[in-house]
């Protein structure tokens, strides 16, 4: 079978929007379907990852339960922007799930060597 | 020849995204190329809506892709789980939800993010526009 490497960009923060939901539906599809797949949290998609969200004040299933999925679809492989987590004053303890805490260089590294980005 | 897998992901009038990923489209048919699926997701779905009337002299976003679809056989799939959400009912979910006689532009199909994958997977080329 066919086997590309995904990267599924996470700009963006939970709740207002639904691009996090979105693109966590793509990486769980391209995991269904055996594809290898990695996450990169860019920005204020930082957030998604954050321990200290309560969905449920704002009637909304919480995100970092949804995210905790991941490693039951075989999704480990978890990018965090350094920079990103620095400017809102977070570091990967604050966080939900393992990840792995990359400076700018290594970030442009990660669009080349997979086959298929996807932002959102 | 290369073969193209589209998503689409901005919702027409609100962004340029849904005309510019339209436009395109026909670039490539024009140059040669083949558009093998159009995947419309987020408020991308809006391009799918057959209720959407445009202003007097135009023609829908709706009406233009099916026209080339049909012309150029792409397939036009539209993420059944943001659309329901969005409003975007075909009849089978209309009845469903007991929500009228759905509103999907004939020539549009909802079904699910594995017809996204599959494309990812066959295309040459994968572009998204809108996010």
């Amino acid at each position: 079978m066919i086997k590309k490497s995904f990267l599924i960009v996470c700009r963006r923060a939970p709740y207002g929007e639904s691009y996090a939901r979105e693109a966590l539906d793509v990486a769980l599809a391209c995991a269904a379907f055996d594809q290898p797949v990695a996450m990169l949290f860019l920005g204020d998609g930082v957030l998604q990852l954050s321990a200290a969200q309560h969905g449920a004040a704002i009637g909304q299933k919480s995100h970092a339960t949804q995210l905790s999925a991941l490693p039951l679809y075989d999704i480990e492989t978890l990018y965090v922007d350094a920079q990103a987590l620095q400017a809102r004053q977070l570091d990967s303890t604050d966080l939900v799930l393992p990840v792995q805490v990359l400076a700018a260089a290594e970030i442009s590294a990660l669009f080349a060597t997979h086959d298929i980005v996807l932002g959102f | 020849m290369t073969t193209f897998a589209l998503m689409v992901l901005g919702a027409p009038l609100s962004t340029q995204s849904a005309h510019t990923a339209l436009a395109f489209a026909q670039a490539a048919v024009s140059a040669g190329h083949r558009i093998m699926r159009v995947f419309f997701y987020h408020d991308g779905v809006y391009c799918a809506n057959a209720l959407a009337i445009p202003p007097t002299g135009e023609t829908s976003i709706a009406a233009r892709w099916s026209e080339l679809a049909q012309a150029q056989q792409i397939d036009l799939v539209v993420c059944v789980a943001s659309a329901v959400k969005r409003g975007l009912l075909d009849s089978d979910e209309a009845k469903r939800h007991q929500k009228g006689t759905g509103n999907i532009q004939p020539g549009f199909e909802l079904s699910g993010l594995g017809q996204w994958v599959e494309a990812c997977l066959l295309a040459d080329r994968v572009v998204t526009f809108g996010a």
